[in-house]
Formats: C-alpha cells, sequence, structure tokens
C-alpha cells in the first residue's frame, strides 16, 4: 500500500511538543504579536467589501462544485494546458510526484532549481528528493530562505519564519549564507531593510542563473489551462518568468472551472491572508508564451491522499482550503503552541484536520491533532470558503476513538480505535452509569466532599494524561445537592 | 491502470453517490459603490498611494517632460518596441530594447523600465500588464530597480477585480501589480523592493474620450 508522505519525519504528539512549545517565552511573545497583528489588519481589509459574506458563500460554492465534478475539471483542465503548449503529468502519491520532478529536472542537465514557496513540494518533500539526486534547490522566499539556512522547518503557511525574531534572524545569515552562494554583509545589523537587503544580493545571482525553476500555484483554471500565482516579493516573478523550464507541482483540489472565478478567490485570498487589498504581485500564465517565460512549462497534478479525503463526506470540506491562514491567526492554541507542534506542513487549524485526513491517522502526531483545538470556533468564522473546522475536528476525533470507515489508497477501510483512549472511554461509561442512578450519584458525590483533603494535584495512573495538561478543579466541602437541600429544601 | 485513471477513478468512486452540488451564487456585487470616471482614478491614485508607489499625473502634452523627470537619474532604460516615441522624447536616458538575444543578467545593469499597462483596478490599487507592444516581455519590469508603467485614464482604468477580469485575455501572460516589490517576513515590518523593483512611478494619464 501506498504511504502518504508529508516530508517530515516523524514528531512526538501534539500535546507533547505543544507542551514544549508554551514554555518558550521567545516564541510566545513572537507569535503573539504576529498574530494579533495581522488579525487586526484582516479584520479592517474585510470590512471593507461590504458583500464578504456573499464572496464568501461563492468561494464556498466554487470549490464544492469543482470537487463533485472533479474528474471532469482535471481532465478539461489537462487539455487546456496540453493545448498551450504545456505538458501534464499525474502523480498518485509523494514518491511519484518527486520521481517526476527529479526526472525532469535531470533531463534538462541541470543540478540547481530555484523554488517559489509551495506547500506542495514541502508536503512531498520535494527539497530532500531532489538532493539525494544530487540537484541543489533553493528557496527563494524570504521566510523560506530564512527557514532553509537556519535547518528548520516552517511553522506558518504565510510567514514560515514567523517564530523567529531579527537577532534570530540575523545570526542565521551571518553564519550559513557563504555555505550556500553569496555570503552576509560582515556587518549585517538586525534592521529588517538591511536583511532583506542581504536576501536580495544573495539570491539575485541565482535568479539570473537559474535555468530551471519550481513552483506550485494557488490556483489552475480548467476552462484555460492558465495558473495563478500570489505573492510579494517578486521572487515568485523571477522564478515563474525567467528559467527556461518551469515545473509546477499542485494539489488537485486547486483547480477552479472558469477564469471567471477567480474574481471571488482574488478578492477574498488577499484580504484573508495578508490583509491587503491585493498582494503586491500575482502572476498568470497558460502554457508557454513564444519569446516570453520557460519554454518548457510541466504540470504535476498531486493526489497524495487529496482522493481518500474527498472519499469523507464531512472531511472533504478540507479541500476548500486556499491557503490563506486566516485560521492559524485567530486560533488560540496555535497562538500559544506554535507551527511545529502540529507535526506538518500544515499548521493551525486547518492543519489539525487536513494532515490526519491526507497522512491517516495511525501516527501518535495524527491521532493527536484534532485535539489541538479548544472547539471556539473562530477558525470557522474567518474562513473565506467557510469551512466548518469544528465539525472535521470533532468528526475525526470520533474516528479516532471508535474506528470506523475511511478510505487510504484510493481503499476503503475500516479503522479500529486509536491507542490511548481506553480511558476515556472507561470514563465515559463510568460517568453514564453515574448519571442513570441519581442515588449512587449523590453517595458518590458525598465520598469525594468528605476526601476532598486527600485530593492530589495530579491524577494517578490513566488520569494522569488529562491532569498533565489540566488543573484538577477543587472538590467543595459539601456537594451542591446536599447544600441546596439544607438552604431551600424547606421553602417550596 | 495508469496514474491518472486510477486518480480519476478514485475522484469517481468518492463522489458517485453524491447530489450535484447547488449552483455557484453569483450575487456578489461587480463593484464596491458607484463612482464617476474621476472619482474611480483618484481611488486608483490612493490606493496605489497607500502601497508606496508614487502616483502622478499629467496630460498628453505634459507626458514627455514628466518621464523626463522621472527618469532625470536614470542613464538607462529599458523600452518596450511598441511605445510611442514621443513619450521618451525629453529624456536623456539611452534605450535599450528587450532582445531575444539578452540574459537576464545583461538586463541587470539597466536602471529604469518605462511600459504602458492593460488595465488598471482602483478599487485594489493594482495595475495589470499583459504583455502587449507597449509592455513588452514580463522581465522587463521585473529585472531594473525602477519601473515607470503610464496608465490611459480613464479608458484603462475599472472599479473592481470582476471588472477587470472581463476585459483580460488569460491566453496572454498576465503580471497584476500592487504597489512595489514587498515583504512583511521579518517580524512582519512591510519592507519594500525585494527582488522587483524598488520603485514604482506610475503615471495616470488623462486622455479625454474619443
Amino acid at each position: 500500500m501506498t504511504r502518504t508522505n508529508l516530508g517530515m519525519p516523524s514528531f512526538p504528539p501534539f500535546p507533547e511538543a505543544a507542551g514544549e512549545a508554551v514554555r518558550d517565552e521567545v516564541l510566545r511573545a513572537n507569535l503573539r504579536r504576529a498574530t494579533h497583528t495581522i488579525r487586526d489588519k484582516r479584520a479592517r481589509a474585510v470590512t471593507e467589501l461590504t458583500d464578504w459574506d456573499r464572496l464568501r458563500a461563492a468561494g464556498k460554492a466554487v470549490k464544492d462544485h469543482t470537487l463533485r465534478h472533479l474528474d471532469h475539471y482535471l481532465l478539461q483542465l489537462e487539455a487546456s494546458v496540453t493545448a498551450a503548449g504545456g505538458t501534464v503529468h499525474w502523480a498518485a502519491d509523494a514518491d511519484e510526484a518527486n520521481r517526476i520532478v527529479t526526472g525532469l529536472v535531470l533531463a534538462t542537465g541541470e543540478r540547481e532549481v530555484v523554488k517559489v514557496k509551495s506547500m506542495a513540494t514541502q508536503e512531498i518533500g520535494l527539497n530532500e528528493a531532489l538532493e539525494a539526486a544530487g540537484i541543489a534547490a533553493y528557496e527563494t522566499d524570504l521566510a523560506e530562505l530564512i527557514v532553509q539556512l537556519g535547518h528548520d522547518r516552517p511553522s506558518h503557511i504565510l510567514v514560515p519564519a514567523i517564530h523567529r525574531n531579527r537577532d534570530e534572524i540575523r545570526d542565521i545569515f551571518r553564519s550559513e549564507m557563504a555555505s550556500w552562494g553569496r555570503p552576509a554583509p560582515e556587518d549585517l545589523g538586525d534592521d529588517p531593510r538591511e536583511l532583506a537587503e542581504a536576501a536580495r544580493l544573495h539570491l539575485r545571482e541565482k535568479f539570473l542563473r537559474a535555468k530551471v525553476a519550481v513552483s506550485g500555484a494557488n490556483f489552475m483554471v480548467a476552462e484555460t489551462g492558465t495558473m495563478v500565482v500570489l505573492e510579494s516579493e517578486g521572487n515568485g516573478r523571477m522564478c515563474l518568468t525567467l528559467p527556461e523550464t518551469l515545473i509546477s507541482v499542485v494539489g488537485i483540489e486547486k483547480v477552479v472551472p472558469a477564469f471567471r472565478d477567480l474574481e471571488v478567490f482574488l478578492q477574498t485570498l488577499p484580504r484573508s491572508s495578508t490583509a491587503e487589498r491585493m498582494n503586491p504581485y500575482t502572476t498568470m500564465w497558460t502554457g508557454t508564451t513564444d519569446g516570453d517565460g520557460p519554454s518548457a512549462f510541466h504540470l504535476v497534478l498531486l493526489d497524495n491522499g487529496r482522493t481518500d479525503t474527498l472519499a469523507d463526506e464531512t472531511g472533504r470540506q478540507a479541500l476548500r482550503c486556499i491557503r490563506c491562514s486566516a485560521c492559524l491567526n485567530v486560533c488560540p492554541v496555535y497562538e500559544r503552541a506554535g507551527g511545529h507542534a502540529y507535526g506538518s506542513v500544515y499548521p493551525g487549524p486547518i492543519g489539525a484536520i487536513l494532515s490526519p485526513q491526507l497522512r491517516g491517522t495511525g501516527s501518535d502526531i495524527d491521532a493527536t491533532l484534532p485535539y489541538a483545538s479548544t472547539l471556539c470556533g473562530a477558525c470557522y468564522e474567518v474562513c473565506p470558503v467557510a469551512i466548518d473546522i469544528p465539525e472535521v475536528l470533532v468528526h475525526l476525533r470520533e474516528r479516532v476513538v471508535q474506528g470506523g470507515p475511511a478510505t487510504r489508497a484510493g481503499v476503503r477501510v475500516r479503522l479500529r480505535p486509536a491507542h490511548g483512549h481506553t480511558a476515556e472511554r472507561a470514563a465515559m461509561r463510568a460517568a453514564r452509569l453515574l448519571l442513570d442512578h441519581p442515588g449512587a450519584l449523590r453517595t458518590a458525590e458525598r465520598l469525594l466532599a468528605r476526601a476532598r483533603r486527600l485530593r492530589p494535584r495530579r491524577l494517578p495512573g490513566p488520569g494522569r494524561a488529562w491532569t498533565d495538561t489540566r488543573a484538577l478543579p477543587d472538590i467543595p466541602a459539601e456537594p451542591f445537592r446536599d447544600w441546596w437541600l439544607r438552604e431551600r429544601g424547606n421553602r417550596h | 491502470m495508469s496514474t491518472k485513471d486510477r486518480i480519476l477513478s478514485r475522484i469517481r468512486r468518492a463522489t458517485a453517490q453524491n447530489p450535484d452540488a447547488p449552483p455557484i451564487p453569483r450575487d456578489y456585487l461587480r463593484t464596491h459603490g458607484t463612482r464617476t470616471p474621476a472619482e474611480t482614478a483618484d481611488l486608483l491614485a490612493a490606493h496605489l498611494t497607500e502601497y508606496r508607489a508614487r502616483v502622478h499625473r499629467t496630460d498628453e502634452d505634459g507626458l514627455p517632460l514628466l518621464l523626463a523627470r522621472l527618469l532625470s537619474a536614470s542613464r538607462t532604460v529599458l523600452v518596450p518596441l511598441g511605445l510611442p516615441p514621443h513619450w521618451l522624447s525629453a529624456a536623456d536616458a539611452t534605450r535599450i530594447h528587450d532582445r531575444a538575444g539578452s540574459t537576464p543578467r545583461d538586463l541587470d545593469g539597466v536602471d529604469s523600465a518605462v511600459t504602458g499597462c492593460a488595465l488598471a483596478i482602483a478599487e485594489t490599487g493594482t495595475i495589470v500588464l499583459d504583455g502587449g507592444p507597449d509592455q513588452g516581455r514580463r522581465r522587463i519590469t521585473l529585472i531594473p530597480d525602477h519601473h515607470v508603467c503610464v496608465v490611459r485614464v480613464p479608458a484603462q482604468v475599472v472599479d473592481s477585480v470582476p471588472q477587470a477580469l472581463e476585459r483580460l485575455d488569460p491566453a496572454r501572460p498576465l503580471t497584476w501589480i500592487s504597489g512595489p516589490s514587498a515583504t512583511s517576513d521579518i517580524e512582519l515590518d512591510r519592507v519594500e523592493g525585494v527582488h522587483g523593483p524598488r520603485t514604482l512611478d506610475v503615471v495616470l494619464l488623462d486622455t479625454p474620450a474619443q
């Protein structure tokens, strides 16, 4: 059976990783400042559009319609891209996609590629696969560069280096740039302007000589074969237009039916993600254009767990995601735990429902991700395509605890309950018993009240997992029902 | 079975039992507000300025002198083949054409580029290039540090994103530009001029309707 690879080694379960992250005060301060800034700006940018709710409903409907007829639109897309001079490849999983891209790069005779920030290529671990084939892959988005030079992992969809402050970035540039190309200036300071300039100089020599580029895409238009990339720095434009060969790896859910559909997403995506009316640069290309831009264009359509997600009627709404990251910035859990705790390239609330569906709930990290939430619903409120993240979280929790039908690599399987939830099930059964028998409940309450001095700070045995992350509530000296009887019992 | 067939059959199995998705509601607005052409141009100018583009207004007669002033610090300027020749009649900078054989590195030394545009969007402060004769290849507005873009007002200005898409041809390479290159990746401090031009001058050229 093929394994869905999200490009990451195995990670500790979320509670463990998060427990470590919340004790990191620098991280928490960086995150808090960043998420609150974007969150406030976003709210203003959205208020400007009086028809936001209608745009949101339209975005949701376009995506649902496309997913319902995904086979049709992918075939139409393939025909359009081919007619426009591009070549389309299909990849069922990460290994196949990596094999295709590696083969295409090797065929050009080149041994280095420049990369536009892309979640899909991170998901499949493309950089590592290219490296294994002797190909150097250079990330060119400033934040991705910081992450790559720092031998680090991205922690946010939109601003992957959000966990780093300017001092840390300066240190990374000073110590690492030289081993990848042009070194950082000797006297590099920590002013963002200086740091961006150092990145500009470091990357420019790569842009000007690059013959092959790898990108993802924000949207693909079935009707016309048009690919769309939104960005800010111009590194995207550099990669998408200067090299001779362009290879785009794109999840099959990124297709939209018609050019006109972009009118919805080009209004909702920038405002939701960077809180701008429009991002500085958007590039649209359709196959190849004579004399302008790459002369060879390859599109790799990636499944890697997406058709399995599509098979789940509750969970499939995660495929509507346009990767704006608004849900991360409003999430109280993300704000404290940071992106690394999610153990996936997709952090935050959307990661908590997307990763366990793309990868299955087999590993510890994926079995705990549906619990990485307070179910407060803020993520649903801000989602520009109205993904009901709490609904999917609850659905996935049920699957983790009880098991049930799921689709893995195209095959219907029946999942067994995950390990570690036996105590929870036992506690629920005990609670049901007590609540069904008022007499037993009263006795239990009185016993507890009398033994309250013996209350431990943490529960022993299977209850420990619960008190690892929560304070055990105080036990009152007298059960409420006894108090009621004593105070009010003789008055009715 | 090929990978393509396998993916398609998985999709069909996953969706076979589902009813057709409801129709897509298109009741969102075509524009946000009613404006006169003059108000639309003002809004475009305001939004471009907010994104740190430098906005200038002139008419056909004033254009050569304005462009000469904007290019006064440039020794060389990239010129698309179809740029109206009189636009640069007063500028001193040496004109360079983007030839098929020139490499990106050749263009790296050029100071400025002057282009027209396909259209501009007022509500978002965006100019759109489509590779037309007065705009040239995508790279000429990318590599030099300074881009001067001329927008004909009112003919090339639309209010909104939906109006823009109606007028664009998806078969052409499209570049949407909203202010100069920028990043907010370091502590969310906005820094202009990362890889694209550091300076974007937009000239709103008043051209009365024919």
